[in-house]
């Protein structure tokens, strides 16, 4: 058993047994992370490069730990502090840093398809962790691998999508990973937010969220990009609030218990109200958790290919 | 094909080593038991189903898998899949059996005690197997409880069947070219 895939570049192209095989993995490096030693000598020999042309809390973080405790060397790189803002392309900062001996990329950028570019340019093994609107593959394998964990199986879930889906990578992976695994996705959000045609990735569309609530079993709310809109795509952050909010009391109000998901940074009392974010429907804690794992999973089962 | 452990006599073994076990542990009540993926756990699960028809006190028994342990991890070639390690009981200051189903180079239990290791300190770790290849080792590690020893160069293959999984319990070996 093995990857059909020499990179991560994005949900789009894995098959679904990659993702179960990813999952299942994950589990094993679930078990690791309980243990009184926290840490495999699994990749003692390799090294990995974090390149982060982006800024990251969880992200960089969670990959790092990933990193170290599968027993890898690692690097971080934030733009800001290198020789990137002198002008060196990616291409450049990539190849000198390979020339250095390393074996993995780790790359988040602003650019939709920046390490599908690098991955025809370079050799090491290339993760996505994000690139611009388009896709954010680690984050979508956690999510459904915490949805797996909480509803057994991915099978025939409904799973709301809510906010700015234009402008999120986040929606488009989790779109490609839940529908490959068997799940029911809508996606929710004010007209403008929602690209046009998104129904020919399979995904059902509603502009009402109480609608889509009492649709759901999970529902994934995003953070607004503001960083990302270049027009005001709607009147004020209190409207949005106001129609788009999740709250406590929208909540209990509900016919039945549904699981809440933010892949973080919340931007409380816009998408996501405190009393909701910190209550018992919340899975957010566990998918910062799970996405160690994930991550141990994807670095693992990549660190195989490289060519020497 | 030669068959070296009938399935009559495969029981024995398996007696024999439970028996020697409780000669050396008692009532196990300091020693936990713990088989390695993916093969020995046939071997441990058997072990420990005819322990518990001896033995009072409550068996503490986990399953380790030493994938994440390797040392031939990145020598090229696929990617080996883990298979899950279920460990849930403290083995500080314990007294340890590892149990597989072939000694051979030695290498597999090499990584499986750094892994126990990183569950903690047992005050002691031995060794059970149902067949030891003993003239095969690249390490220095030998067994405490052997069911047969065999001499076998390096091209033969030794297999073994369980009832579980195979429909028999037999042990043979296979000639190399």
């Amino acid at each position: 058993m093995a990857l059909s895939t020499k990179h991560l570049l994005g949900i789009k192209n894995l098959t679904p047994n990659d993702i179960e095989l990813i999952f299942q993995t994950a589990d094993n490096f679930k078990e690791v992370l309980k243990r009184p030693i926290k840490k495999v000598p699994t990749l003692r020999d390799t090294t990995i490069v974090n390149l982060f042309y982006e800024n990251s809390t969880r992200t960089r973080i969670s990959f790092e730990l990933a990193e170290k405790r599968l027993g890898a060397d690692t690097i971080n790189f934030a733009t800001s502090s290198s020789s990137v803002s002198k002008g060196e392309t990616l291409i450049d900062t990539a190849q000198n840093i390979l020339a250095m001996k390393v074996d993995m990329v780790v790359l988040r950028h602003s650019a939709s398809g920046a390490p599908h570019f690098l991955s025809n340019h370079i050799n090491a093994a290339i993760i996505n962790a994000g690139d611009g609107t388009n896709e954010h593959p680690t984050q979508a394998l956690l999510d459904a691998y915490s949805i797996r964990e909480k509803h057994k199986s991915l099978k025939g879930k409904k799973v709301a999508i809510i906010g700015d889906i234009m402008h999120s990578r986040v929606a488009l992976s989790n779109i490609y990973c839940l529908k490959k695994m068997g799940a029911e996705v809508t996606v929710v959000g004010p007209p403008t937010l929602i690209p046009k045609h998104i129904e020919s990735l399979g995904v059902q569309v509603t502009y009402n969220l109480k609608e889509a609530l009492d649709w759901c079993d999970v529902a994934n709310i995003l953070r607004i990009q503001l960083e990302r809109q270049n027009m005001p795509l709607f009147s004020s952050l209190r409207e949005y609030a106001l129609f788009y909010g999740v709250n406590k009391s929208l909540l209990d109000s509900l016919k039945k218990e549904i699981t809440i998901m933010h892949p973080g940074p919340i931007n409380r009392g816009v998408e996501l109200s405190s009393d909701a974010a910190d209550s018992h429907h919340s899975l957010i804690l566990q998918q910062v958790e799970n996405g160690v794992a994930i991550r141990m999973a994807v670095l693992y089962l990549l660190s195989g290919k490289q060519e020497v | 094909m030669k068959t070296i452990l009938d399935p009559h006599k495969f029981n024995v073994v398996i007696e024999r080593l439970s028996h020697q076990l409780i000669e050396n542990h008692g009532d196990f009540s300091n020693t936990v038991l713990i088989g390695i993926q993916p093969r020995g756990i046939h071997l441990s699960d058997r072990v420990v189903a005819y322990l518990r028809t001896l033995v009072k006190t409550k068996l503490q028994y986990g399953k380790l898998d030493i994938t994440f342990y390797r040392d031939d991890f990145n020598t090229g070639g696929a990617i080996h899949m883990p298979n899950q390690t279920e460990i849930n009981f403290s083995i500080e200051d314990k007294k340890v059996v590892l149990i597989d189903d072939v000694l051979f180079t030695g290498r597999t239990i090499r990584s499986a005690l750094d892994a126990l290791l990183d569950f903690g300190r047992p005050q002691k770790v031995e060794l059970l197997t149902l067949i030891d290849r003993r003239f095969s080792r690249q390490l220095p590690i030998q067994p405490d409880y052997v069911g047969l020893v065999i001499d076998s160069i390096n091209t033969q293959k030794v297999k073994v069947y369980w009832k579980e999984k195979d429909g028999k319990d037999e042990v043979v070996m296979i000639n190399g070219d």
